[in-house]
C-alpha cells in the first residue's frame, strides 16, 4: 500500500547554538534550501504546515505561525495547518501528506522552527512547559508542580524502570551517545563533532538519573523545512520522490508521563504498529533510520517500538553494533539530535531523506532505498516509512 | 518558585485535601475505576458519578530519578522524584519529590507513605519512606 504523497525536498538552514539569528532567518534560509532541492519555486508552495504553530509555552519552542511564514516568504498558499495535537513533532508531515493525498494542496511547506539556546539564559531554562505562567493547567500540571519540571525527569523514569526490568545499563545508554558522535564527525552540519568516548560520557554530570548530560539533546537554534508533495506533482521535481509507504499514529495511553501501564514502552510502540499494519514492508527491508533521541533512552525504546528486536533486548541489539557506524540498521546517521541538535525530529527526516538520495557525503550508508522515522518520547508519537523506487 | 496548579472542579480535592492529611483520588461510583489525573466523567463506564475519597496514602515505588539539574533558580538539588503505585486505587499513581531521606536510597517497589507541602492554596504530596 502506498500513499499518494512524496517527500520531494528538504532544507535546513545554518544551524547553532546562540545564533543570536532570528527564528525567520532561518527559516527562510532553510525554506530556500528546501525549494532549491525538490526544484520548486516559492510559487509552487500552495500548503504550510507546522507544529505546534505559534505558542507561548516554553521559550523558544514555537516561535513562528503559519500566518506570518506565509506573509514573510511571500506564499501564496491557500491551505495550512499548525498542529499542536497529533502524532508527535511528525504531526505536520502527516497532516501534510493527507492534505495532498487528497487534492487540498500540491506542494506543502512543512516546517520546525527553533530559538531555543538563544532563549535559554541564567534564569530562563528551555524546556521548561508553562515557564512563567502563574498557574498550571493540562496533564504536566501534575509532573511540573511536584518539581517533575523536565522531559529529563519523566524519560528517567522510563528508562529507570527499563533498566530495572532488562539490565540495561549507562553503558548501552553510552553505546548510543558515542555511536551517534562518530556520525556526527561525518556530519559538517552536527553541532557537536568532538570526539566522544565512553570515558567522556560516563564522567559527565548527572542530570536526572539514569540520563547524564550526554543522553540528553542538544538545545540550538535553527529550522528545517520538508516538502510534502502529491504523488503526481512529485514527477517533476529535481529528485527522485521518496514515497510515503505508511504512517503511524499514537495516543494509546493517557495523555500524560506517567500513567502509561507499562513505562518500559511509549507510545512509540503504538505509533509503530499502527504504521507496520498498513505496509508489506517489514523491519529487515529497512536501510536507515531516524529515531527521536530527545533522550538516549528513546533510541532502544524506537528500536524494539519498530520490531528491529524484541521488547527488552535493545541492549544486547545495540551492543552488537546493529545502529552505529557501519552496522545492518544505521539509527540518526547525522548525529541525531545528541550530537547533531535538537530540530524536535525534523533533522532527523532530514538526514533519513539525504540519505535516501545517496546525497549523505561520508557517512552515506551504500544503496539506502528503505528509510524508517520515528518521532516523539513518552505518550506522543509518529512513524513513517519511505521508499526511494 | 515552584509553580503551582490551576485549581478546578475535578482536581480541588486531588490539590487540597492535605490539609486534612487526606490523599484524594477520584473515583467513579459506578463502576469503582480510580481515575487519575481526575476528570468529571469516568473514562471506563461515563458515569458522570465521579467523587474523591481518601485512600490509605501508601503505595509502592514504580519508578524514580534523581534530579541532578537545578531547573529554576534557587532549586535545591539533588532530590529524588517517584512514581508510586497507590495502595487502594488500582491503576492509579501518583508523582511527587521524595523527602526525609537520601534521594540515592530510593529504589523500586520500596514503600513510601504520602506527606504534604502546603503554599498558597495547594498541598503538594510528598513522598518519604515507610518505615
Amino acid at each position: 500500500m502506498t500513499l499518494n504523497a512524496a517527500i520531494t525536498g528538504v532544507g535546513m538552514s545554518d544551524i547553532g547554538r546562540k545564533t543570536n539569528r532570528p527564528a525567520m532567518a532561518h527559516l527562510a534560509e532553510a525554506a530556500r534550501r528546501a525549494l532549491e532541492c525538490a526544484g520548486l519555486t516559492r510559487d509552487d508552495i500552495d500548503g504550510i504546515s507546522t507544529y505546534p504553530g505559534k505558542a507561548d509555552n516554553s521559550p523558544g519552542m514555537s516561535p513562528l505561525g503559519t500566518g506570518e511564514v506565509r506573509n514573510a516568504l511571500g506564499l501564496k498558499t491557500r491551505w495550512h495547518s499548525a498542529v499542536p495535537d497529533g502524532p508527535s513533532q511528525m504531526a505536520p508531515i502527516q497532516v501534510a501528506a493527507m492534505a495532498v493525498a487528497t487534492g487540498q494542496a500540491r506542494h506543502v511547506l512543512c516546517f520546525r522552527a527553533l530559538t531555543e539556546s538563544s532563549s535559554q539564559t541564567a534564569t530562563q531554562r528551555a524546556s521548561i512547559p508553562g515557564a512563567g505562567r502563574a498557574r498550571l493547567g493540562g496533564w504536566y500540571s501534575y509532573l511540573v508542580p511536584a518539581n517533575a519540571m523536565s522531559a529529563s525527569n519523566w524519560a528517567g523514569w522510563m528508562a529507570q524502570r527499563y533498566f530495572h526490568e532488562y539490565g540495561m545499563t549507562r553503558e548501552h545508554l553510552g553505546l548510543v551517545a558515542t555511536g551517534q558522535r562518530v556520525f556526527a564527525q561525518a556530519n559538517p552540519s552536527a553541532v557537536m563533532r568532538t570526539p566522544l568516548t565512553m570515558d567522556d560520557y560516563l564522567g559527565a554530570r548527572m542530570i536526572s538519573s539514569p540520563l547524564g548530560l550526554f543522553d540528553c539533546d542538544v538545545p540550538i537554534d535553527g529550522a528545517c523545512v520538508v516538502i510534502v508533495s502529491a504523488a503526481d506533482a512529485a514527477k517533476d521535481c529535481a529528485k527522485a520522490p521518496l514515497t510515503i509507504e505508511a504512517m503511524g499514529a499514537a495516543l494509546g495511553s493517557q495523555e500524560t508521563w506517567d500513567q502509561r501501564p507499562d513505562l518500559t514502552t511509549m507510545g512509540a510502540h503504538d505509533s509503530a504498529a499502527d504504521m507496520w499494519a498498513r505496509t508489506d514492508l517489514e523491519p529487515a527491508d529497512v536501510d536507515v533510520l531516524g529515531l527521536y533521541d530527545g533522550f538516549s533512552i528513546f533510541v532502544p525504546f524506537w528500536l524494539e517500538a519498530m520490531g528491529f528486536c524484541g521488547h527488552g533486548e535493545a541492549k544486547d541489539f545495540i551492543a552488537e553494533g546493529n545502529i552505529g557506524p557501519g552496522g545492518r540498521f544505521p539509527v540518526n546517521t547525522g548525529g541525531g539530535q545528541l550530537s547533531g541538535g535538537r530540530l524536535h525530529g525534523f533533522g532527523l527526516l532530514h538526514e533519513v531523506c539525504t540519505q535516501l538520495w545517496g546525497q549523505a557525503g561520508g557517512r552515506q550508508v551504500e544503496g539506502a532505498k528503505v528509510g524508517a522515522c520515528g518521532m516523539g518520547g513518552g505518550f506522543i508519537a509518529g512513524s513513517m516509512l519511505l521508499r526511494r523506487d | 518558585m515552584r509553580p503551582l496548579p490551576e485549581l478546578t472542579p475535578e482536581n480541588t480535592a486531588f490539590w487540597t485535601g492535605g490539609a486534612e492529611g487526606k490523599l484524594m483520588i477520584a473515583f467513579c461510583s459506578d463502576c469503582s475505576h480510580a481515575i487519575h489525573p481526575p476528570q468529571l466523567v469516568c473514562p471506563k463506564c461515563w458515569s458522570e458519578k465521579v467523587e474523591s475519597r481518601a485512600v490509605p496514602g501508601t503505595g509502592t515505588v514504580y519508578t524514580y530519578t534523581v534530579n541532578h539539574q537545578p531547573w529554576a533558580p534557587g532549586m535545591a538539588v539533588p532530590f529524588a522524584l517517584a512514581v508510586v503505585d497507590l495502595d487502594g486505587a488500582p491503576g492509579a499513581r501518583v508523582t511527587a519529590e521524595v523527602v526525609n531521606a537520601d534521594p540515592e536510597s530510593v529504589t523500586i517497589g520500596q514503600k513510601m507513605k504520602v506527606g504534604f507541602l502546603n503554599l498558597d492554596d495547594v498541598w503538594f504530596p510528598q513522598w518519604e519512606p515507610a518505615q
